[in-house]
C-alpha cells in the first residue's frame, strides 16, 4: 500500500499537470471573482468563503479524470485487480494520493488566497480548517465518479455531471461552517455533519468505487 | 430443518413474483394488462383533472392559482417515487440479475426527469403570484433542483456506455450512492435555508390538510398521474426488451457474416 501511494505521488510530481496545475486554476478563480463582482471590499469579505470553497471544489475536479484513467490505459489497474491487496484499499489509497497532491495544497493555500478576497482575521482560520476537513471527502467522492467513468473514451465532462451533484451536501456544511466561523458564529453542528459526510465517504465509497472498478474491468 | 432446505423454501414461496422477471413472461403479460393500465389511467387522469379545474371553489387568498395544485403535487409525488422505484429496480438488478429489472430502472429515468421537470415548472408558475417570485432557495425547490441533477447524471451514464450490461452494473452502483447523496442534500438543503413553501398537504394530520373539496379530486388526479407513470414505464420497457433483442439477432447476424 505504501508503496502504491509513493508511485502515485512519484508520478503526480514528476509527470507534471497534476500538482502546480490545480493550484494554479484555484488562484485564477480567486483573481477572477473580484472582476466579475467588484472590487468593494466589504462584498468581498462576506462571499470569501464561499468562493474559496467553489473554487477548491472545482479545482479538485479538475484533476480527477487522472486518478484511474492513465493506470487504466497503460494496464496498471488491471495488476492492481489481480494483486494481492484489496481492490478496495487501492482505491483509497488512490484517493489519499489525489488527496495529498491537490486538497492539501488546496487547503494550504487557502488562507493565502484568502488575503486577496479581504477575508478578516478568525476567517483564515476558519477556510482552513474547514477545507482540511472537508476535502478528503471530496478526493473520495471524486475517486468514486472516476471508477465510474474510467472504460470511457471521453468521460471528463460526464464525470463532472456525475461527481457534481454527489458534492453538494459536503460544499453547504464546508462553506456553511466556514461563513457562520468568519462571522464569529458558532459553527459546531454544520462542522460535526461534514466530518460525518467525510468519514462516511472514506467508510463507504471505497466497495462502491471498486464495485464500478471490477465491472469496468471485465 | 437444515439451513439450504429453509433457504430453498424461502425461494419457492417468491417464485411467483421472479417468474415475471423472465422476459418472454413480461412481455406477455405487459401486452395483457397494459390495456387495462391505460384504460384506468384515462377513466382517472381525466375526470381527477377536469373536476379539479372547472369544478372546484376558487379558494381564499389563493384565487384561481389554487387550480395547479392538481398538476404540481402529483408530478412532485411521483418524482421523489420514481426514484425509489429505480433504486429498488437497481437492487434487484444488483442481487438477482434480472434483465427487465435493470431496463424498467432505465425506462423509468426519463419518465422521472419529465416529472421533475414538470413540478418545478408548475411550482414557478405558482409561485410568481403567491410569493411574488418564480423561484426561490427554498429547501424543497433547492432538494428538487438537486433531483433533477442527479437524474441528469443518471440518464448521461446510461447513454455513455455502449455495453449495456456494464451501463447496467455501473448506473445501478450510481443509483444507489446518489440515493445515500440525494437524501443527505435534502437535510444539508434544509439547513441551510428556511424556506417559503407550505408543509405537507396531505398528510394523516387534519390541522395541515387542505380541505376536502381540493382533497378528493387531488386524490382522483394523484391516482390518474400514477396510472399514467404505470401506463408509460410498461411502454418504455416494453421498447427496451425489444430494443436489446434487436441488439441480439443485429450482433448475432454480424457475427454469422464474420
Amino acid at each position: 500500500m505504501i508503496a502504491l501511494l509513493i508511485r502515485d505521488l512519484k508520478l503526480a510530481m514528476r509527470a507534471g499537470g497534476g500538482f502546480g496545475l490545480g493550484l494554479a486554476f484555484f488562484l485564477i478563480v480567486t483573481v477572477l471573482v473580484p472582476f466579475g463582482v467588484g472590487p468593494e471590499s466589504q462584498i468581498l469579505a462576506r462571499i470569501a468563503p464561499g468562493i474559496l470553497w467553489v473554487g477548491a471544489l472545482l479545482a479538485c475536479l479538475l484533476s480527477l479524470d487522472r486518478v484511474f484513467q492513465l493506470d487504466h490505459e497503460d494496464g496498471t489497474l488491471d495488476l492492481l485487480a489481480t494483486a494481492p491487496l484489496p481492490m478496495e484499499g487501492a482505491v483509497a489509497i488512490k484517493a489519499l494520493a489525489h488527496w495529498l497532491v491537490t486538497g492539501l495544497p488546496l487547503t494550504l493555500s487557502a488562507p493565502i488566497f484568502a488575503t486577496l478576497l479581504n477575508l478578516q482575521s478568525p476567517g483564515h482560520l476558519w477556510v482552513f480548517v474547514t477545507l482540511l476537513i472537508g476535502t478528503p471527502a471530496l478526493s473520495m467522492i471524486g475517486a468514486f465518479g472516476a471508477a465510474l467513468t474510467v472504460g470511457l473514451k471521453r468521460g471528463g465532462l460526464l464525470l463532472s455531471l456525475l461527481v457534481l451533484p454527489l458534492y453538494i451536501p459536503t460544499l453547504i456544511f464546508g462553506a456553511e461552517a466556514a461563513t457562520r466561523g468568519a462571522a464569529g458564529l458558532e459553527n459546531a453542528t454544520p462542522l460535526a455533519l461534514m466530518a460525518g459526510i467525510t468519514a462516511g465517504a472514506i467508510a463507504l465509497l471505497p466497495f462502491a468505487a471498486s464495485a464500478a472498478i471490477r465491472v469496468n474491468l471485465r | 430443518m437444515t439451513e439450504t432446505h429453509r433457504t430453498k423454501q424461502a425461494e419457492d414461496r417468491w417464485n411467483w413474483l421472479w417468474e415475471w422477471a423472465n422476459p418472454v413472461k413480461f412481455m406477455s403479460l405487459s401486452g395483457k394488462i397494459l390495456p387495462w393500465v391505460m384504460g384506468l389511467c384515462a377513466l382517472t387522469l381525466l375526470p381527477g383533472l377536469i373536476w379539479g379545474f372547472f369544478f372546484t371553489p376558487e379558494a381564499v387568498n389563493f384565487g384561481s392559482s389554487v387550480k395547479i395544485i392538481y398538476v404540481h403535487v402529483p408530478t412532485a409525488m411521483l418524482a421523489i417515487n420514481i426514484w425509489v422505484m429505480m433504486l429498488v429496480a437497481s437492487l434487484i438488478w444488483l442481487v438477482r440479475r434480472h434483465h427487465v429489472s435493470a431496463l424498467a430502472a432505465k425506462a423509468a429515468a426519463l419518465i422521472g426527469l419529465t416529472m421533475t421537470v414538470a413540478a418545478l415548472f408548475t411550482g414557478a408558475i405558482w409561485g410568481e403570484p403567491m410569493w411574488g417570485t418564480y423561484w426561490a432557495w427554498d429547501p424543497r425547490l433547492t432538494s428538487f433542483l438537486i433531483l433533477f441533477l442527479f437524474y441528469l447524471g443518471y440518464m448521461a451514464l446510461w447513454g455513455a456506455i455502449d455495453d449495456p450490461d456494464t451501463a447496467a452494473d455501473l448506473t445501478s452502483v450510481l443509483c444507489l450512492v446518489g440515493s445515500v447523496f440525494a437524501l443527505l442534500s435534502r437535510y444539508a438543503v434544509n439547513f441551510w435555508n428556511q424556506g417559503l413553501h407550505q408543509g405537507a398537504s396531505l398528510s394523516l394530520d387534519k390541522q395541515e390538510n387542505v380541505s376536502d373539496v381540493y382533497w378528493q379530486p387531488l386524490v382522483l388526479a394523484i391516482v390518474g398521474f400514477s396510472l399514467l407513470f404505470v401506463t408509460l414505464l410498461l411502454l418504455r420497457t416494453r421498447t427496451e426488451v425489444r430494443r436489446r433483442r434487436t441488439h441480439a439477432l443485429e450482433t448475432r447476424e454480424r457475427m454469422a457474416d464474420a
